[in-house]
């Protein structure tokens, strides 16, 4: 038997290796089909679509509102920056201006997602490549964060808590004194995850020079947010075609992050240092947040107070129409995005003047990252892709939509 | 705004003089700039976008398919492309039928590839020169295009585990209810600031004069 080992020839060594689509490295439902070369990686063909649930399609039989708690399912671990995109789209289309306060209430749910988010992605990266204890210092922290989406929306995750016109509900004093207080102590946590991590001599070697992505593959492949600050570009979407209040931010409160060598170590890097800017901004937002109204009142997208209704009987219709027949989109084409923690999230938005959606394209960074895996690992050994898999920050649930 | 419009209409012309061939029109809405363009020509247009000093449209964003059933060239191919260096973007619309080939992007932007697939996928839009044109969202086996307008929102195969046959098992659609599709698009109209019957006095109106 040993003997028969030996004896097989050196160009057999070529074979075919499915990974997934039940494996805890793969980020959720990724079928891979690996071609292999001895432990070289030749070829790799994604079968992506396991988690397909006709997003779009059911998006085009919902009216605009109906539609907002689909978007929490997409990237479902930082849902409200996808219901972000969808509410600016309807917004540029209606021509419709969010109060101040509602857009600091935005700006700092937005960045509570991508804190969450990048929580998940670090976490889950370093447990592919081995180190089991920083995930759970990550999801420690997730959880609070997860406890103000509640306080703030009544769900952990599928908050539905964006609205076209501003954000659903105002936020109680109480609720944010917490998130300052989350905000005093999380620079801390990060340290201590990094004095775990960062110098971590195994880590280092499963990631440097591992998945290097230049400026080529980047143009090429429509790389974005992470994906592309990593390698040094500094392409923010909040800076480059800033929307809410982004543009207001002080530079040395939110500086654009960027990495040198474009490597997945360089990735974590980023990740990790944008967190605490996110963090940075949070506070910021909440030193500077305005009083007033948080949603459009007046206008036929928001509703009436609950107060009104028991008085006004044009109120009480308003309230019925916009919960049954929703509101009017005039006809026309938009596209909006959003630097979500991944990428640029985008919606491509055809309204044909009724009150539900002609056609919706949901933009999904991961998407175009998971289209590169058979450029990013060619030549890379197996070990590695699990490696770059983690560092590209894939949800199943944007991909497959 | 009307910054960001000039310079976009200004945008639009450079390319629509640059590629008459290619651009049947141009139009500036929202801030955003569009170009409706001939099917044949697109992989030409790409380029120019591509390399052209003024465009430097190196980035392809998105690709999609979009069907209006009542044109007699039922789908249209829409493409997003961003400029990181100009900071711009653009987005250039053609059409085809079920039939009609559209040509590939993918030797001038790889992640065309996955996008034509999901439009192939979705609306059965063809592609020609692509490297490999498979499904890629739905089903291994699925038939059918499922974001045609003509596809129902249920389909039209429900899968099951059967325990006795131990496999997977495809069977037509049962509802314990039909899906309502409900029309709220009531003739009342009461969401606009328009009262019913002003029409009517407009168009008397009209006619009096």
């Amino acid at each position: 038997m040993a003997d028969d080992l030996k004896t097989v020839p050196e160009e057999d060594r070529t074979f075919t290796l499915n990974f997934g689509p039940q494996h805890p490295a793969a980020h959720g439902v990724l079928r891979m089909v690996m071609d292999l070369d001895g432990e070289l990686v030749t070829r790799i063909d994604s079968h992506i679509g396991l988690l397909h649930r006709g997003t779009e399609k059911l998006l085009e039989y919902k009216t605009y509102l109906q539609g907002l708690p689909y978007f929490d399912r997409l990237h479902y671990s930082a849902p409200m920056n996808q219901e972000h995109a969808w509410c600016l789209a309807i917004e540029k289309m209606l021509g419709l201006e969010v109060p101040r306060r509602g857009s600091f209430i935005r700006v700092i749910y937005s960045e509570i997602g991508r804190i969450l988010e990048h929580l998940l992605n670090v976490g889950t990266f370093i447990m592919d490549v081995g180190a089991l204890t920083p995930i759970t210092w990550a999801f420690e922290q997730r959880e609070i964060l997860m406890g103000f989406y509640e306080r703030a929306s009544g769900a952990r995750l599928h908050a539905a808590y964006f609205r076209p016109g501003g954000v659903h509900q105002d936020l109680p004093q109480d609720l944010i004194d917490d998130i300052m207080a989350f905000c005093e102590q999380f620079p801390q946590a990060m340290a201590n995850l990094e004095a775990l991590v960062s110098e971590n001599r195994i880590f280092k070697q499963r990631n440097v020079d591992i998945g290097l992505v230049d400026e080529k593959t980047i143009m090429e492949y429509g790389f974005s947010g992470v994906m592309v600050r990593g390698s040094g570009l500094a392409w923010d979407l909040r800076r480059s075609q800033p929307y809410e209040i982004y543009s207001e931010i002080p530079q040395d409160v939110f500086p654009v992050i960027v990495g040198k060598n474009g490597d997945n170590y360089d990735r974590y890097v980023c990740r990790m240092d944008e967190m605490l800017v996110s963090n940075e901004i949070i506070k910021w937002c909440i030193e500077n947040m305005p009083k007033g109204p948080v949603l459009a009142e007046g206008t036929k997208v928001s509703p009436p107070r609950r107060a009104d209704m028991k008085n006004s009987m044009e109120a009480l219709i308003h309230h019925f129409k916009l919960y049954t027949e929703g509101f009017h989109v005039p006809e026309g084409e938009v596209y909006a995005a959003v630097e979500a923690p991944a990428g640029e999230f985008g919606v491509y938005l055809v309204a044909d003047g009724s009150n539900r959606p002609y056609r919706v394209k949901l933009r999904a960074p991961s998407f175009a990252h998971l289209a590169a895996m058979d450029h990013l690992c060619k030549g890379h050994q197996l070990a590695d892709v699990s490696a770059i898999l983690g560092s590209l920050d894939i949800v199943f649930g944007e991909v497959d939509r | 705004m009307n910054e960001q419009t000039e310079a976009l209409t200004e945008l639009g012309e450079h390319i629509a003089a640059a590629m008459p061939d290619a651009v049947r029109k141009f139009e500036v809405v929202l801030g955003e700039l569009t170009l409706v363009a001939e099917r044949d020509a697109i992989l030409s247009l790409a380029e120019f976008l591509k390399r052209d000093s003024l465009c430097m449209f190196e980035m392809m964003i998105d690709i999609c398919g979009v069907d209006y059933p009542e044109r007699g060239q039922r789908f249209e191919v829409v493409y997003h492309f961003l400029s990181m260096r100009m900071n711009q973007r653009i987005r250039v619309k053609i059409s085809t039928d079920e039939d009609t080939p559209v040509p590939t992007l993918t030797d001038l932007h790889p992640s065309a590839n996955w996008f034509e697939r999901e439009a192939f996928d979705m609306y059965g839009i063809r592609f020609a020169g692509h490297p490999d044109l498979r499904r890629i969202l739905t089903d291994y086996g699925f038939e059918g295009y499922p974001l045609r307008k003509d596809f129902p929102l249920t389909g039209f195969t429900e899968v099951r585990y059967d325990d006795l046959e131990k496999r997977i098992v495809h069977e037509p659609v049962e509802l314990t209810q039909e899906y309502r599709n409900f029309d709220f698009l009531s003739p009342w109209e009461g969401m606009t600031a328009q009262i019913p019957g002003d029409e009517k006095a407009e168009a008397s109106e009209g006619e009096g004069a």
